[in-house]
């Protein structure tokens, strides 16, 4: 039977052990530096089609989250309110101002206002808004004081690192379910004692929170 | 000759190993091509994914309830009771949700003084009205359903049995607003602590 591999493939084989062995170190070092430092464009404005501004319509006009976002105790998605959302005020308020053209020229072409996503997760993680709102966790715990952004932008990385600090120690960051539409709500300084009260009142289950299939189903 | 026979299966294999690794290049799973809440689809004629109800949709959930349900009114006219049992939990649901959805225009007493007509929305009836005060729970469910005048439906936004959890609530405002003291109740009376009726009779806090 003739040789099938030449000579210096005995020097390859070395080198490619090495190497791979090199290159999986290296990317175990790398890999959670990556997944620790990167910034996933926490508070970068994006840009909108119109310039929608949540500190007017909530902090100033006292308008509360769910008037827009109405599914958000009773769905995975808080949704994105339609234009029809926007004109029950604005057939009256402030019709034809420059600022509202983009609004208005989809009232009248029945056409979805193109929003630009904000937070976007990877499709392989579930997410449920309902699922976090009625077990106490605040809509600035993620949102951070969105009620005072005149833009729109991230407040958290949304990274599995970050999701896993709460869903390991929920009792850190629960509050309870009235304040959690509160925007303004301040935590005590040591949340762990009101905390555990909320886990166990809630029937929150640690080991349940930990597993994998809770978010990636 | 035979060393080059041998080495060509093994070029073949070469080759579909690197056509099998490549072509697993560009999947990225983080963007399915299943559809998720809100995206946008080249698949529907409006570019998203969020597609109207086809008329005559039955619901799943509400399918083969009575169209009074939504339309607070039945064979004989508006009702006057809800199609469900009045508690107090009712009530205090109504009131979350009339906070949210309502109170913008109609004020948080239903005088019609709202943040948004201040802003310069056209002042809504006060509920204090006398039609209005006449007017039965189911009415107000049917407005909450199909709009008003200016007033937007509010259909796609609130249930229906939040529609009438709202409805029983504007009814206790409107009660609120015109008690005495002699409607409270002898047990709530002491919960009232130092408030004094005043002269129309009228307690305020």
């Amino acid at each position: 039977m003739p040789q099938i591999f030449p000579p210096n493939a005995n020097a390859f084989a070395k080198w490619a052990i090495l190497g791979g062995g090199a290159f999986f170190v290296a990317l175990i070092v790398a890999l959670p530096i990556y997944a620790r430092t990167m910034n996933n464009a926490v508070g970068v404005p994006v840009a909108q089609p119109v310039a929608f501004a949540h500190n007017l319509h909530t902090a100033q006009l006292g308008i509360d989250c769910r008037y827009c976002h109405t599914t958000v105790e009773v769905a995975a998605s808080a949704s994105v309110p339609p234009t029809e959302t926007c004109m029950t005020c604005h057939s009256q308020v402030r019709v034809g101002a420059p600022q509202l053209a983009a609004v208005a020229a989809s009232w009248a072409t029945d056409t979805p206002i193109a929003w630009n996503r904000v937070h976007d997760l990877p499709d392989f993680a579930y997410f449920n808004h309902s699922a976090h709102v009625n077990n106490g966790v605040g809509c600035s715990s993620c949102h951070g004081r969105i009620d005072q952004m005149a833009g729109i932008w991230k407040n958290e990385p949304l990274s599995m690192g970050w999701c896993m600090d709460c869903h390991r120690e929920p009792e850190r960051f629960l509050r309870p379910r009235s304040e959690v539409f509160n925007m303004a709500y301040e935590p005590p300084f040591d949340n762990r004692p009101l905390g555990l009260e909320l886990v166990a009142q809630y029937g929150i289950s640690h080991e349940k929170l930990y597993q994998c299939s809770v978010c990636h189903r | 000759m035979r060393p080059q026979r041998r080495s060509v299966p093994l070029r073949a294999v070469g080759v579909l190993a690197l056509v099998l690794v490549l072509a697993s290049c560009g999947r990225n799973m983080a963007e399915q091509p299943s559809a998720r809440a809100f995206e946008a689809s080249p698949f529907f004629a409006d570019g998203s994914v969020q597609q109207r109800l086809l008329e005559g949709t039955v619901s799943r959930e509400r399918g083969g309830i009575d169209a009074s349900y939504f339309s607070g009114q039945d064979a004989d006219g508006l009702m006057r009771d809800l199609p469900f049992d009045l508690t107090l939990e009712v009530v205090q649901r109504g009131k979350e949700r009339y906070d949210i959805y309502c109170s913008v225009c109609h004020g948080y007493t239903g005088e019609g003084d709202g943040m948004i007509v201040q802003r310069g929305f056209p002042q809504p009836s006060s509920f204090q009205q006398q039609r209005l005060l006449d007017a039965p729970v189911g009415y107000y469910v049917g407005v909450i359903t199909n709009g008003f005048g200016r007033m937007f439906p509010y259909a796609s936004r609130v249930p229906p049995e939040d529609r009438w959890a709202i409805a029983a609530y504007v009814k206790a405002l409107q009660l609120s607003q015109n008690a005495s003291v002699d409607d409270v109740p002898d047990a709530a009376l002491r919960d009232l602590g130092d408030s004094t009726p005043t002269s129309e009779g009228s307690v305020r806090r």
